[in-house]
């Protein structure tokens, strides 16, 4: 038997479920195939006076048998330019860009299976115990079949040696798998192209984060 | 030591003992969309401490009122509820200004999307989505028309309980959930498979809706109320004479 004690008083977190297949409905009505709100939450992050290098980000997600996700929704956070989030929370000495929310919704095409962000590319923040951490966009991505949203980092290919030092890319043990984090900078008619592939399973899955 | 006014820590660490497994082979979609490596834990820092702040002036003043959102030549078929109840987080306080996102099927069980192919008819005058921000005491409400279970191809003949889909945004990045709310007396919950990939029965519980008779509009609609629970967050502040200049902790 063992020693009674009073019960601390938490309550628990609200179990997740799957978005479904018809998640779109709920987040991104037009993709649905209808128009309801007069606002509609969008993948371009990033207005005509954001400071900072425009960028596209854009991929796939794959499932296990290497076939891309069609339905799959992701968000992203980031900071600005100067690296700041837009958040009382971030007590850092940089300025808010008030253009910039640092946040965006995107979908899968039906057809390709390929999602994009329009934003900029965000400033270096300060990690914990004074760790700078390098460039990165916080993604989320939940679909039919996925339980529990799978929370991810993407980092920039041209920051090789911020990333070097970064606390979060140095605590993957695995150097091999580093690299999935990584998105590689392409150059498209003048635009800079960002490409994140995202595997949920196989022998270059992801590195999927407990945030 | 000064204290911030509101104050905004690093989230407990999530007891996934209560969430689906990403791996539940009795809901088949989940076997290839799964990760079989393990999650690597992270000690949350200001990417995940914070998230995106919404606002009351992007929502417009019917988008929480699902039976007339998208009511064309008339009103949308079925029973009429509202739903409502607090986004608390675990620690009990109310999480305000949280976005809460709803979708669901109609009356009949059909959704309103390019891809839904059930037999039932689409509804000329219900949309199927909503959204609200919680107030200062974190409490939400909308109102709408009761959805109907529908078939889906899981085993041949598996049909999802009545249902609502929910998204929700709290403060910070690492309270982002999304989940389902069933209602109170639904046969159908005892043998739904992606309900039970919920290992905890008392977080099953959790997601199913009891009727609220007191909150019900007289002669008019039923009410079910749905709390949900966000994760908490450490909000006392040790200094750490080493690190001064902890971005978290402010000046
Ligand atoms: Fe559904």
């Amino acid at each position: 038997m063992t020693t009674m004690v009073n019960q601390l008083e938490y309550l628990k977190e609200t179990a997740s479920q799957t978005a479904g297949p018809y998640v779109h409905i709920g987040l991104a009505p037009k993709q649905a195939g209808f128009d309801i709100f007069e606002n509609n939450f969008g993948s371009v992050l990033a207005g005509p006076r954001t400071k900072g290098e425009r960028i596209r980000v854009e991929g796939r997600v794959f499932d296990g048998s290497g076939t891309p996700l069609r339905d799959v929704l992701i968000e992203i956070w980031q900071a600005n330019a100067a690296g700041k989030y837009n958040h009382p929370a971030d007590r850092q000495k940089k300025p808010i860009d008030k253009t910039f929310r640092g946040w965006g919704r995107g979908c899968s095409d039906f057809k390709t299976g390929i999602w994009a962000f329009d934003t900029i590319k965000p400033g270096s923040v300060m990690g914990r115990n004074n760790r700078p951490m390098a460039p990165h966009i916080s993604f989320w991505i939940v679909a039919r079949g996925i339980n529990v949203g799978l929370s991810t980092r993407m980092y920039f290919s041209d920051e090789q040696v911020a990333n070097g030092k970064d606390p979060v890319l140095n605590l993957i043990e695995w150097e091999v798998r580093r690299k999935t984090l990584i998105a590689t900078r392409e150059e498209r008619k003048g635009q800079v192209v960002y490409r994140f592939d995202i595997n949920i399973q196989g022998p270059d899955e992801t590195v999927f984060f407990d945030i | 030591m000064k204290l911030p006014s509101q104050q905004y820590g690093e989230f407990y660490q999530r007891d996934r003992t209560i969430h689906p497994p990403a791996y539940a082979p009795a809901y088949k979609t989940s076997v290839l969309r799964s990760p079989q490596k393990s999650l690597i834990s992270l000690q949350n820092s200001l990417s995940e401490v914070t998230g995106p702040v919404f606002g009351a002036d992007e929502l417009g003043p019917l988008d929480n009122d699902l039976i007339m959102n998208y009511a064309k030549t008339g009103l949308p078929v079925g029973e009429r509820i509202v739903v409502h109840g607090h986004v608390l987080d675990e620690n009990g306080h109310p999480v305000k200004n949280a976005l809460v996102e709803v979708w669901q099927a109609n009356a009949g069980g059909r959704y309103r999307h390019r891809n839904d192919t059930y037999i039932a008819p689409i509804d000329p005058n219900f949309g199927g989505c909503g959204r609200v921000l919680t107030d200062e005491n974190g409490h939400y409400v909308y109102r709408t028309i009761k959805p109907g279970p529908y078939p889906w191809r899981n085993n041949v003949n598996d049909w999802r309980p009545a249902h609502v889909h929910y998204s929700i945004s709290g403060s910070g990045w690492a309270q982002r959930l999304v989940t389902q709310m069933y209602f109170e007396g639904d046969p159908l919950i005892a043998s739904c498979p992606i309900l039970r990939t919920i290992p905890s029965e008392a977080a099953v519980r959790q997601l199913i809706a009891p009727l609220d008779r007191n909150a019900g509009i007289q002669l008019d609609s039923l009410a079910y109320r749905f709390d949900i629970v966000l994760r908490g967050s450490r909000a006392t502040w040790f200094e750490n004479a080493v690190q001064p200049d902890d971005p978290m902790q402010g000046e």
